[in-house]
């Protein structure tokens, strides 16, 4: 820090202004704000808590406030097992997510129908749906839901932010 | 199990001429009996030997014999704490046996589940809609024809998906 007050600037005016681009700056706020909607639908839900609370504490990467509705989240987190009979309600959760939003398969089961494959079971929540990062395990580590935040989070900041896309 | 084996002897006595093959297994007797009789052995079961409760019914398809199903019930006493299975044997064109709704109020939802699994018709159960599948489900997922990998989808799959 400035120890020499008269010489150098006011220790108010330190880091008044940033240079930074449109697009690193708009994917910087928007990693460290993930809002998780957690679709949670059999046994991952269990690693799922485990993940979220205070042992591995997802809070760290900004990823910890679960909205239990779609219209105020980013991130779907399909946690579990989709049926065919529940797919309506899951492709009805997405649609009613606003932009920009993001999507993780937690789990083989939702990754690509794990071992159910059978007439109840769809096979990956991708046949309906698109998906940013798939976590694959029954159930995955929670050092592997932390590793795919971080990549998915990653992915946000790299990514294109338009202000202005073909919707508006 | 000295018991047992008395309600045991008691029950295939009373129902010695409608049984057709009568074993113990694991504890349970095991009795097979003609499709049309089911509902009557059921009632002499409850009404004379105290099993007051049903506990389930089921079927068991075997592919290449005719008859190709299994119907099997389970009944419980709660007095005496023994169980008794019921098997009938139903052909494929008419898989059919009667109701035993008038007599166990929960047997509703059960025949209603083994009705779309493996398309057991009940006769008098008015109420056979899918419980666990959906309107539309063409077959019976639980017999051993329907293919394994038969998906019917609810929502249009992408284009794009993999």
């Amino acid at each position: 820090m400035n120890q020499n007050a008269a010489a150098g600037p006011p220790r108010s005016a330190a880091f008044e202004y940033l240079t930074t681009k449109k697009d690193e700056f708009v994917g910087w706020a928007r990693k460290f704000s993930l809002f998780p909607y957690p679709f949670v639908t059999a046994c991952c839900a269990m690693e799922f808590m485990s993940v979220s609370s205070t042992l591995y504490d997802t809070d760290r990467f900004g990823a910890a406030l679960p909205r239990f509705t779609p219209r105020q989240s980013d991130l779907l987190m399909v946690v579990g097992t989709v049926a065919h009979k529940q797919a309506p309600i899951l492709k009805k959760v997405y649609e009613q997510m606003c932009e920009p939003k993001w999507v993780i398969a937690f789990g083989v089961c939702a990754t690509s129908g794990g071992f159910y494959q059978n007439y109840a079971a769809l096979p990956g929540i991708d046949k309906i749906i698109p998906v940013d990062l798939y976590i694959p395990g029954c159930p995955p580590r929670p050092e592997m839901v932390i590793d795919g935040i971080m990549k998915l989070q990653d992915r946000i900041a790299r990514d294109r932010h338009p202000i202005v896309n073909q919707d508006f | 199990m000295s018991n047992a084996d008395d309600i045991f002897d008691r029950v295939r006595g009373g129902l010695a001429a409608k049984t057709l093959e009568s074993t113990v297994e694991h504890g349970v007797l095991a009795i097979v009996v003609e499709p049309a009789e089911v509902a009557e052995v059921a009632g002499t079961l409850k009404a004379t030997f105290g099993f007051d409760m049903f506990l389930d019914v089921t079927a068991v398809d075997w592919p290449d014999r005719e008859p190709r199903f299994d119907v099997v019930h389970h009944f419980y006493s709660t007095t005496d704490r023994v169980r008794v299975r019921v098997k009938t044997r139903v052909t494929a064109a008419d898989p059919s046996v009667d109701t035993l709704v008038p007599l166990y109020g929960s047997a509703r939802y059960m025949e209603r589940e083994c009705h779309e699994m493996y398309g057991i018709r009940f006769r008098g159960n008015d109420d056979l809609r899918p419980l666990l599948l959906y309107e539309g489900f063409v077959g019976h997922p639980l017999r051993k024809d329907y293919p394994k990998h038969q998906e019917q989808p609810l929502v249009p799959y992408r284009k794009d998906a993999s």
